[in-house]
């Protein structure tokens, strides 16, 4: 293997893919963007969401309850309803996700020390969305429960239930979602510049030029992986200067574990991408072939849904998924505070991986040829 | 308009569909294999959650605790003798949660005053977090219950809080995930399928042939949307058939209301692919912008995981361009709620608004130049 020969390639990747505007701003522009839009719309934290109140009762009880929801930073009171004519339509038309209704006797059982009824209907097409606004609703009551049985003199309960959560401990959401960005865009970068890049040289018939250079078939790989490794860390680096003091994210454990996890993920990604654009014969088929890999590895990465609640046999496949192991550690790194010692387990199967992808390109590559 | 020369180049894409094998691998081998993936692999369902309980003091207040977390379907408890251990068991994520009773849970309960059940969760993923705080708050309003019944008296609170839950009463997180996967997918093919056939006959130079005969620019790009278009809604019909059949969503509204309305998105779909295509003239640069584009939007911004609601306004008004947005929406509503007019008529308005203007601006921009 001859340096000087792989520097040459990596020189003419570069420009390959820097020299056109276009393809320069689309390398650049779209994570940065997409880090700021989907840090702020990936949230599961309901925040005013609109619900209506249809409130049967005159007296100051039910207003104390109303006035908790209204203070409540998940929900918007959008209206108030004096009769149920419009209840049904209210839900199925997506006007409101929830319709509260307060019994015409609910001030009168309070002060009779009975318990007062309040009904609550929710629109389940968004079943997640449903369940967490129940919570809140059910959150709500409890403490205005609380409140009430102690001013009141009921008898209280025989215990009350405490919540702390560790390493996050109001549950933004965003502190899940935007580490787990940090590895989607790096992902997507990673097989952007390497999923087409032997494809385009197949179509374009430049392939064969390269094929007669003196160059070997493994330092044409290099030359290829090594502008992916090197665009796709810069703009995580970048990615992740922007996240942290943007949204806030504490950035708690140790660079280098997350380096040393980025690194080995970049190996499995860049291994991933050049198989594929070794496989491939045309970029219409490279694109489709990106597409196949991105697509399940962020579905079965715990991105956004946990693995936990996957289906047993489908847990077994995401133990292939590169990005599995990267979220672990970035999500380790940021809010726990891991350092290298902590996240070994993580770091074996990512180099495993990326040392067979590697080895699966290659082999594709001289396949290929023959 | 001609329709011979239409029917010339529709022939001509269908043959070049036939040859290159990954056309027809968009269109129904990926709807098959990502709604397989994304029905078994997306669930927001927490089952069998791992959680540690311990009670330094173990009597017979603590057991009949336990007993509601051990009948529970959303708990796997494992039984810890002391904190220290369950700490640990939490730092090393071999459980998600510790529920904790002091040793002076039971004399406190039966001296009458307030006792506390202290729940530590790990708030690392703060959405399953969420759930297991509410699934813990069922097991302790069901112990009250229980106990109160065993001293043979009526629990009452102050406010007693009665739910119903619409069109999903289960709350399976499948039913209404299902519906929004297909937009997603549909999102998918669409962008797929068109974002590099413009571009293609750029690169290898054979927009200059097509330009030389006599097919207006108009004619030639009907000629590229119809093939797609025929082959979208064969993917789109395989994806409801899965849905229903494989996955037993129920398909409440009605099936031609789901067809009209697949048909307008698959126009929004191919058009953005079209006009992706026609500006970059480039399959690098149109790849990515498609990616970019299409399926990364589709999947956080259409409201399919992550309500839109809850999003800041600025968000919120991007989302509007998101076609995916109304799709899912119509999607969902019709699935699960049935024909809900005024949801369906909304935003299928949207979608065609959509739709037209990327085909006007892809006619618009579509000259027969050669710069």
């Amino acid at each position: 293997m001859r340096w000087y020969r792989v520097r040459a390639l990596v020189v003419k990747e570069f420009l390959a893919l820097l020299r056109d505007k276009a393809s320069r701003m689309v390398l650049i522009g779209p994570p940065i963007l997409q880090l700021l839009v989907f840090g702020y719309a990936a949230t599961f934290n309901l925040v005013h969401v609109p619900i209506v109140i249809y409130n049967q009762d005159s007296g100051g009880a039910s207003r104390a309850l109303i006035a908790r929801f209204q203070g409540a930073r998940s929900f918007r009171v959008v209206r108030f309803l004096t009769t149920d004519r419009r209840l049904a339509s209210i839900l199925s038309d997506k006007e409101a996700l929830a319709v509260i209704r307060i019994d015409s006797r609910f001030s009168q059982d309070l002060a009779l020390h009975r318990s007062a009824h309040v009904a609550v209907w929710i629109d389940g097409r968004n079943s997640n969305t449903a369940l967490l606004a129940l919570n809140d609703i059910n959150a709500i009551t409890q403490s205005f429960n609380a409140h009430w049985a102690a001013s009141h003199g009921w008898p209280h309960p025989k215990a009350l239930v405490t919540m702390r959560a560790w390493f996050n401990p109001n549950l933004h959401s965003r502190w899940f979602i935007v580490p787990g960005i940090v590895g989607l865009l790096t992902l997507v970068v990673a097989m952007l510049v390497t999923g087409l890049s032997v494809a385009r040289e197949r179509e374009a018939g430049t392939f064969d030029q390269l094929l007669v250079t003196p160059l070997e078939p493994f330092e044409i790989l290099l030359g290829k992986a090594l502008p992916g490794f090197l665009i796709a860390g810069l703009e995580a680096t970048a990615i992740i200067l922007v996240a942290v003091p943007w949204f806030g994210v504490p950035l708690v454990g140790s660079l280098l574990a997350l380096y040393l996890g980025l690194f080995l993920f970049l190996l499995a990604a860049i291994g991933v991408g050049l198989a594929i654009s070794s496989a491939c014969a045309t970029q219409q088929q490279g694109l489709l072939g990106v597409f196949l890999f991105l697509v399940p590895s962020i579905i079965l990465s715990g991105f956004a849904t946990p693995i936990a609640n996957m289906p047993k046999a489908v847990q077994y496949l995401t133990y292939l998924n590169p990005l599995r192991f990267f979220l672990v550690i970035l999500r380790g790194v940021f809010l726990e505070g891991d350092g290298v010692s902590v996240l070994w387990n993580q770091y074996i199967p990512l180099a495993l991986i990326g040392v067979a992808c590697m080895a699966m390109a290659t082999w594709l590559f001289r396949h290929r040829l023959s | 308009m001609n329709l011979q020369r239409i029917r010339g180049l529709i022939r001509k894409e269908a043959l070049q569909v036939l040859r290159d094998p990954s056309a027809i691998a968009i269109a129904f081998v990926m709807p098959l294999f990502l709604l397989l993936l994304f029905g078994y692999g997306v669930s927001l369902d927490a089952r069998h959650v791992p959680i540690a309980l311990v009670a330094s003091r173990p009597t017979a207040e603590t057991s009949a605790l336990w007993a509601g977390f051990n009948r529970s379907a959303y708990f796997d408890p494992v039984v810890y003798t002391n904190i220290v251990s369950a700490r640990k068991a939490l730092m090393k994520r071999q459980v998600d949660g510790i529920v904790w009773l002091r040793g002076d849970f039971s004399r406190t309960v039966l001296s009458q005053r307030p006792a506390t059940i202290a729940v530590i969760v790990n708030g690392v993923d703060a959405n399953s977090a969420h759930i297991i705080e509410g699934y813990v708050q069922g097991v302790w309003a069901t112990w009250l219950q229980q106990e109160a019944a065993r001293h043979g008296q009526a629990l009452t609170v102050p406010v007693d809080i009665q739910s119903r839950v619409w069109f999903n009463p289960g709350l399976r997180s499948h039913d209404y995930l299902v519906p929004g996967l297909v937009a997603i997918i549909m999102t998918l093919i669409g962008a797929l399928l068109t974002a590099l056939v413009v571009a293609r006959e750029w690169e290898r130079g054979t927009m200059e042939a097509l330009m030389a005969s006599p097919a207006q620019m108009g004619e030639i790009l009907l000629g590229k949307l119809i093939p797609y278009f025929l082959l979208g809604m064969g993917s789109m019909a395989l994806s409801v058939a899965m849905a229903v059949w494989l996955f037993a969503v129920p398909l409440v509204g009605s099936l031609w209301v789901v067809f009209v309305c697949a048909a307008l998105f698959l126009l929004t779909a191919l058009g953005a692919g079209l006009l992706i295509s026609t500006i970059a003239k480039n399959q690098f640069v149109a790849a990515m912008v498609a990616i970019v584009v299409s399926y990364l939007p589709a999947f956080i911004l259409s409201g399919f995981l992550f309500d839109i609601h809850s999003m800041p306004l600025p968000i919120q008004i991007l989302t509007r361009i998101v076609a995916a947005r109304y799709f899912v929406a119509i999607l969902q509503t019709v699935f699960l709620a049935g024909n809900v007019w005024p949801v369906i008529l909304e935003n299928s308005a949207a979608l065609m608004v959509i739709a037209a203007f990327f085909l006007i601006l892809v006619a618009r921009i579509s000259r027969k130049r050669l710069d």
